[in-house]
């Protein structure tokens, strides 16, 4: 469990920024009589892009519906901008700017292109994305605005998706299993929109499935099997091994991972 | 000659349960409820209609918006409180609390306005006053302006749908609740609006059906309800048109039917619709469109 | 119970329930004896009041057994209420005793069940609910049509008219007697069967049962059916009660009124429970006696009160008694005992001894 990691943490960026953006302590979660999340915590500062990783069950995307607020904690806190909003309702939660594109997409199928991003937009906060400034990330949605999205490929759907939570102008956005069903090339030209979207001020907290593409992006990562954290730490500071075993469970003894104290002043 | 009378005058009341049943169709669509008190809605709006204009004698048409307005508030205000609390404990419980709403509001009407039938005075000459094409065919304007008046309210429900801010919510909290959520939407008011959008069509029906002819307590399970459900199922769940369709085929084949014998009326508009959700259960224009 | 006792599995003892069944068993043996007796020392008039809250227990059973078991919301129970009532009256027109006619009009109902269940079987839950209504609607439009057994208007029933009203009043009420303990214990008897056993998963979690291969179709089919005849019966009885069969005018045989009435008070008493029904036919009965059943307030506070209980209070007054007091009148469940655990029940609410199993089949 990595519950000291926090304090052992170094990352000259985390402690400039002092409050966490998302401070999540402790967190147990239920579907029904399966717990998922067997006390989970985690903080994201701001600026970041936290990467949760881990098998398929590890409670990742449960993670992530219950921050937007779309699963209820049994116990535990979530602290966003210093409110407290475990109870909150998702839209609330939503115009307060934590917003997600869930995992599957989730696109309005009866609804074009522009009408998925017209909804999007119509709780946004103020911010500088707009409808307009999405077609300028995605030029070619400008042509098909006006096509139903079931037609169209996995890799214009997630475009479209990220598109729909970018007008609403979040605080924190929340990428749930991005890669999932399509092409690594998608893939990587998807997340090769990440530095646009943080130079905008927004805050990425992200779940995947594809190791080495968390990897490649993440600021900071933390691993989860069935519902516990198995290891934490910034990217440069983890080897694959290491990350092997934490996503497998392997070993008896689930690491932390902290910078030596010699590496960049510590608190 | 009798037959081609028949058609046409089936194809105008098709208008009518077309008006009753889009308010259906839209709950149905969006909130996946079957509204059993929706006939009941129906007579209350026209009942409505008598009571304001014995009360304040105010000239009838100045009374549809205010019925209609009247019971679009109740359908916000019933949506968000019984019918939302029933939603979330299942189907099986909404059923029931729809039901139990319907055999109230029947028996509420009963006791305050007694069995007697009513009817709205329309005051003007456009109850008795008909039009002939050729020598065999007789139209009653009013039935023509009912058709009209569902015509545009078919139109402007999907004007609504595809162009404003709250028939996009309403579609895209029909197509996934939750994504809906996540962007922002509180999809109980969305459901609101939707309710009072229905109820809002329902009171329009209810007044026209009050023209045509008397309304009783018990209208609205007799006869409205299942018409406009038929109307809904014939043309096909998911289809705004559809119901002008359905509506159309259920009163052609209703007239055909009293042409045959006058006690088939009813019977043949049942027969119809059974034979509707043995066959084809999605309805003659099963397509997924608007609500 | 320790992990180590359920994991071995061994040793483990099922019973139905968790004293001694006998004694329900006798008790309500005792029950019936008493109520079987009444006529010779209640009056008349009470006695009427007894025939119809015994017909609407039965009807009241009959949706519990529908919606509270095999998940089907009818809203037009009332086309076997009525066809029971003219199957009554068609052989009293050729002669036949209407008492002796009873076991006919309750088998006539449930085999008119058979094609309407080929109509209605594949419709979910909204569409069988209204399509229910449409059916009601058409049965009672076909037979106002049929001049020769009243049409419209309705007949009275021939074949009781020489007898004194007294014996004609007692003879009624043992009738009703019949049907509604043959009712319950049908309803009884079904539950605790097989069948019983996938009607109550259909009851938890029908999605969950038919996907682990549980005959979720036959079951609703014999459901429909059985609550069909026990309608049929029951309109039988009114009929003989009321000497004649109406309709549709107001309190006739095929109005919707009595649809409401058996589902105000299945859902008020308890749907799901076998217990509900009884509670809710005494809610029922009290609100008509004191509000007088020519006024429509008593349907309206009915209403109310059974929308109020959906929403609220899901399994009713006696799933209310039932969680207080923790009692049971008819097991229809299992309990699962460790050894070494004795029978002995606390009065807390929570069993001392023998835990319910999770697959509880009584609620």
């Amino acid at each position: 469990m990595s519950q000291g990691a926090g304090e052992h943490r170094t990352a000259g960026d985390r402690v400039e920024n002092g409050t966490p953006l998302l401070d999540i302590r402790d967190l147990v979660v239920h579907h029904g009589q399966l717990r998922a999340l067997s006390g989970i915590s985690l903080r994201v500062y701001p600026g970041e892009v936290y990467a949760i990783i881990g098998a398929n069950g590890a409670g990742k995307s449960t993670l992530l519906r219950t921050i937007a607020g779309l699963h209820h904690p049994t116990d535990g806190s979530i602290v966003y901008d210093g409110r407290n909003v475990t109870g909150m309702r998702p839209e609330k939660r939503a115009t307060a700017g934590i917003v997600m594109v869930p995992e599957g997409r989730r696109l309005f199928p009866s609804l074009t292109l522009e009408e998925n991003l017209k909804v999007g937009a119509t709780y946004a906060r103020k911010g500088p994305w707009t409808i307009p400034q999405v077609y300028d990330l995605f030029p070619w949605m400008k042509e098909r605005r006006d096509q139903r999205t079931a037609q169209m490929s996995g890799g214009e759907q997630q475009s479209v998706a990220i598109g729909r939570a970018l007008v609403a102008n979040p605080r924190m956005l929340m990428l749930d299993e991005l890669s999932l069903g399509l092409a690594p090339v998608i893939v990587q030209r998807i997340y090769g929109m990440l530095p646009q979207i943080l130079a905008s001020g927004v805050t990425v907290l992200l779940v995947e499935q594809d190791v080495s593409q968390a990897l490649r992006v993440a600021t900071h990562l933390q691993c989860l099997l069935e519902g516990n954290t198995t290891l934490e730490g910034r990217p440069s500071d983890v080897t694959a091994a290491q990350v092997e075993a934490a996503y497998f469970g392997m070993g008896s003894v689930a690491r932390e991972v902290h910078a030596d104290p010699g590496e960049g002043g510590e608190a | 000659m009798a037959w081609v009378n028949a058609v046409i005058q089936g194809i105008l009341t098709g208008g009518l349960y077309a008006l009753f049943a889009c308010g259906l169709s839209l709950m149905f669509g969006v909130m996946k409820v079957v509204n059993l008190a929706h006939g009941d809605l129906a007579t209350v709006a026209g009942y409505i209609g008598v009571g304001v204009i014995a009360a304040t004698h105010m000239p009838f048409l100045w009374s549809v918006p205010v019925v209609v307005l009247a019971m679009a508030v109740l359908g916000y205000v019933l949506q968000r409180s019984m019918i939302q609390a029933a939603i979330s404990r299942g189907e099986l419980i909404t059923l029931i609390v729809t039901f139990g709403l319907s055999i109230v509001i029947e028996n509420g009407l009963l006791q305050f306005f007694s069995a007697d039938t009513r009817g709205i005075g329309v005051g003007s000459s456009l109850i008795s006053a008909s039009f002939s094409i050729g020598s065999q065919i007789q139209i009653a304007w009013l039935d023509v302006v009912i058709f009209g008046l569902a015509v545009v309210v078919l139109l402007g429900l999907q004007f609504f749908l595809s162009a404003s801010k709250y028939g996009r919510l309403i579609r895209a909290v029909a197509d996934d609740r939750e994504a809906a959520q996540l962007s922002g939407a509180d999809y109980r008011h969305v459901f609101g609006i939707a309710a009072a959008v229905a109820f809002g069509t329902v009171a329009l029906a209810g007044i026209s059906y009050g023209m045509t002819t008397v309304i009783a307590p018990t209208t609205g399970t007799d006869t409205i309800l299942l018409f406009a459900f038929a109307a809904v199922v014939i043309g096909g769940l998911g289809s705004l048109w559809g119901t002008l369709i359905g509506g159309i085929v259920l009163g052609v084949a209703q007239q055909i039917g009293a042409q045959i014998n006058i006690s088939y009326e009813l019977l043949a508009g049942y027969v119809v619709f059974l034979a509707v959700l043995v066959i084809r259960p999605q309805g003659l224009t099963a397509r997924r469109s608007e609500s | 119970m320790t992990d180590a006792t359920a994991r071995s599995g061994k040793n483990l003892k099922v019973t139905r329930s968790r004293r001694n069944v006998a004694w329900t068993g006798i008790g309500t043996v005792i029950v019936v004896a008493v109520l079987f007796v009444f006529p010779f020392y209640i009056s008349s008039g009470t006695l009427g009041i007894m025939v119809q809250a015994l017909v609407v227990l039965t009807l009241a059973s009959m949706w519990n057994l529908l919606a509270g078991y095999a998940g089907l919301v009818s809203v037009g129970q009332q086309a076997f209420f009525g066809l029971g009532a003219y199957f009554i009256l068609i052989p009293a027109m050729h002669g036949l005793s209407p008492f002796a006619s009873l076991p006919i009009a309750a088998i006539a109902a449930g085999v008119a069940a058979f094609p309407l269940w080929w109509l209605l079987s594949r419709l979910r839950t909204g569409y069988f609910a209204i399509a229910t209504w449409v059916m009601a609607s058409a049965i009672a439009l076909l037979i106002e049509q049929i001049q020769s057994i009243g049409g419209g208007t309705g007949m009275p029933l021939p074949g009781l008219t020489g007898w004194d009203p007294a014996v004609l009043t007692a003879y009624t009420y043992w009738a009703a007697l019949a049907v509604a303990v043959l009712a319950i214990g049908t309803v009884y008897f079904l539950l605790r069967s097989r069948i019983g056993l996938v009607l109550t998963a259909i009851r938890d979690d029908e999605r969950a049962a038919r996907s682990s291969g549980v005959k979720v179709g036959i079951a609703r089919m014999l459901v429909f059916v059985v609550a069909a005849a026990g309608c049929g019966a029951a309109g039988g009885v009114l009929a003989i009660d009321l000497l004649q069969v109406v309709p549709t005018t107001s309190g006739g045989v095929f109005s919707v009124q009595w649809t409401a009435i058996m589902a105000f008070a299945a859902i008020i008493g308890g749907l799901g429970t076998i217990e509900g029904p009884i509670v809710g036919t005494a809610v029922y009965m009290v609100l008509q006696q004191t509000l007088q059943s020519h006024n429509a307030w008593y349907l309206i506070i009915l209403g109310l009160v059974a929308i109020g209980v959906a929403l609220f209070a899901r399994r009713g007054l006696w799933g209310l008694l039932d969680e207080k007091f923790n009692i049971r009148l008819f097991p229809v469940g299992y309990y699962l005992w460790a050894p070494g655990e004795t029978r002995r029940w606390r009065r807390n609410g929570s069993a001392g001894a023998g835990r319910p199993a999770k697959a509880d089949a009584s609620s």
